[in-house]
């Protein structure tokens, strides 16, 4: 009875996988194609498309007919307000590294672990977060009005003697660190967040161990905590430079870009191209140089310094 | 009596560091408010007392300009398809995740990497690079000025991440269920139905939360593709409502608290799932 049994099943078997197999092929199928399809679509042909558009000079009737091959690549690279608006996000990206993320480590140090109201400081940090870039950026216009009697920022400066009312977003040196400041607001409780969930993640065993070993507080954060906090850094520092290519809304709705081109980063130079001017095919070239940049970004990142852990 | 006194001292050096913590923390807690009140403050005064006296507190509120906004059909119609763009592309993000997650997670195909390292690409290009190249393909697929074509974008963009913090999870459920689940007749996608997704609210709750807020808040696509204003979605509509009323503060305060709202209570509810999302995976090591 049970010899059979095992024989029946030895028997079956074989022609069941292949059953299984074949349906299995055709489950795996159907459940990958609509993520697929939605990526050829809207990702993979778009990328092709553009660099196709990108050798010919076109303004989005009709077809392509004008090739001029490389010229607008050339012309991108030699324009100086485009290097001025890589520039720009560079500068960005440095203030972030230098001066965002800094805080938003410290202020989840402060915070710690245990601290009475832990949960409530990291919902009001976060809320900016969570507001859209548009809104944002209208709430800091009327701070930053150059009017002291109507900007918030200009009225409390004009009560320290000696100090007098700036055009925060009107002067050439003033309005990308002006940007910036909005961008430290909007973003540091993201990272904060980050940083608060990677302390979380440290067994307190080992930092009790250091304490008992002797260290002393500063020592315990430069040699325990913050080693230790290694991979959350390096997925921050990811996301921040990331982050800080995407920025648009907020630059366009208070600045765009201007004055003069003093806050034009890539994103509000590559808009006004496409779709004030509407010329496609330089648009389409320099979203694709664009594109390599966030590339080689992302991949000499995730070589160099390994990879961001949340893609582990 | 030494002891007692080493005691009290530990207990005094530690008090001082949790007041400081606590200014410090109040300081910042004040720079995060003021732009949010003053607005807020702005929201409830009428034309005149705005001009002459913009970010103090107003006393007596005086509720006309969030009215004549609540009054407005624009302001209820950006609400509507805010929310139905917001809805379908937390929905289609969901599904169209989870099925793919669990297609790489939970079953052996040749080309499983590949396909995993694929579904990840848009990590690498966020929407705002390559919004017009996607323009351009939507323009052929005559999505242009549809709210289809702001939702399919929306959704192919949120993929990558949901990918990731899905087929995490899905790895992390026991083979054995699937096994017994086989054994007792259950087809894949009966397993994935019956069992997987009713195991992963939590992951998939926390990739709704995450999509959500993207959705709800994007300019860039809703700017580019929609020109009608009947499908304005709420970032767009207060962008062009600031241009137009630029001058009338009191005004676009109104408005800009009014379409504030709705994020800020999204906010208090998926509050939990939006930062388990956003802290997966960033934690290790």
């Amino acid at each position: 009875m049970k010899a059979k049994r095992d024989d029946d099943i030895s028997r079956t078997e074989p022609r069941e996988s292949r059953y299984i197999k074949l349906k299995d092929r055709l489950t795996i199928t159907w459940f990958l194609l609509p993520a697929i399809a939605l990526f050829l679509i809207f990702l993979v042909y778009p990328i092709i498309q553009s660099i196709y558009y990108s050798l010919f000079d076109w303004k989005g009737f009709g077809p392509a007919v004008d090739f001029i091959g490389l010229g607008h690549y050339i012309r991108i690279l030699t324009d100086k307000i485009f290097l001025k608006a890589i520039g720009n996000n560079l500068i960005i990206v440095v203030l972030s590294l230098a001066i965002q993320l800094p805080i938003a480590l410290m202020l989840a140090l402060v915070v710690g672990r245990k601290l009475r109201g832990r949960g409530f400081f990291r919902t009001v940090f976060f809320m900016p977060y969570i507001l859209s870039e548009v809104i944002t950026a209208i709430m800091w216009m009327f701070l930053y009005n150059a009017d002291p009697d109507r900007g918030f920022i200009n009225a409390i400066i004009t009560l320290i003697p000696g100090l007098e009312a700036r055009a925060w977003l009107g002067e050439l040196n003033l309005v990308l660190p002006a940007i910036f400041v909005v961008l430290t607001w909007k973003y540091f409780g993201f990272h904060m967040l980050i940083y608060m969930a990677g302390l979380q993640n440290i067994p307190t065993e080992v930092e009790e161990a250091a304490l008992i070993d002797g260290a002393n507080k500063r020592q315990l954060i430069t040699h325990v905590t913050l080693p230790l906090l290694g991979g959350t850094i390096r997925t921050s520092v990811y996301l921040s430079v990331l982050g800080s290519l995407q920025v648009f809304a907020l630059v366009w709705i208070m600045t765009k870009g201007g004055p003069v081109n003093a806050s034009e980063l890539m994103s509000t130079y590559m808009y006004r191209f496409s779709f004030i001017r509407f010329e496609l095919g330089y648009g389409s070239a320099v979203a694709i140089v664009m594109l390599i940049i966030a590339l080689i970004f992302s991949l000499t990142y995730r070589r160099i310094l390994a990879r961001p852990d949340y893609l582990a | 009596m030494s002891e007692d006194n080493r005691y009290i001292n530990i207990g005094f050096r530690r008090k001082i560091p949790v007041i400081i913590k606590y200014i410090i923390l109040s300081i910042v807690l004040i720079i995060i408010l003021i732009p949010i009140v003053i607005i807020l403050f702005g929201s409830v005064k009428t034309r005149g007392d705005f001009l002459t006296s913009p970010y103090t507190i107003p006393i007596p509120p005086r509720w006309e300009n969030l009215a004549e906004v609540l009054k407005m059909n624009t302001f209820w119609k950006m609400i509507l398809n805010s929310t139905l763009v917001t809805a379908a592309t937390t929905i289609g993000t969901v599904l169209i995740c989870s099925l793919s997650s669990f297609a790489i997670a939970r079953m052996k195909f040749r080309g499983r990497t590949f396909v995993f390292n694929f579904l990840t690409l848009g990590l690498m290009f966020p929407v705002t690079i390559a919004i017009l190249p996607v323009y351009l393909a939507a323009r052929k697929l005559a999505l242009v000025d549809n709210l289809w074509g702001v939702i399919l974008i929306h959704t192919a963009f949120q993929l990558s991440f949901g990918t990731v913090i899905l087929n995490n999870f899905f790895k992390s459920i026991p083979s054995e269920l699937q096994d017994a689940s086989y054994i007792d007749g259950c087809s894949a996608f009966g397993f994935y139905w019956h069992i997987l997704v009713r195991l992963s609210r939590p992951a998939l709750a926390t990739v709704a939360a995450i999509a959500a807020v993207f959705s709800w808040n994007d300019l860039m696509v809703p700017l580019v593709l929609l020109n009608s204003e009947e499908l304005w979605t709420l970032p767009l509509g207060t962008m062009q409502f600031q241009g137009q009323y630029g001058t009338d503060w009191a005004m676009v305060s109104a408005f800009v608290i009014l379409s504030a709202i709705p994020a800020v209570i999204l906010y208090l509810f998926i509050q939990r799932q939006l930062i388990s999302g956003l802290t997966a995976g960033s934690i290790k090591g």
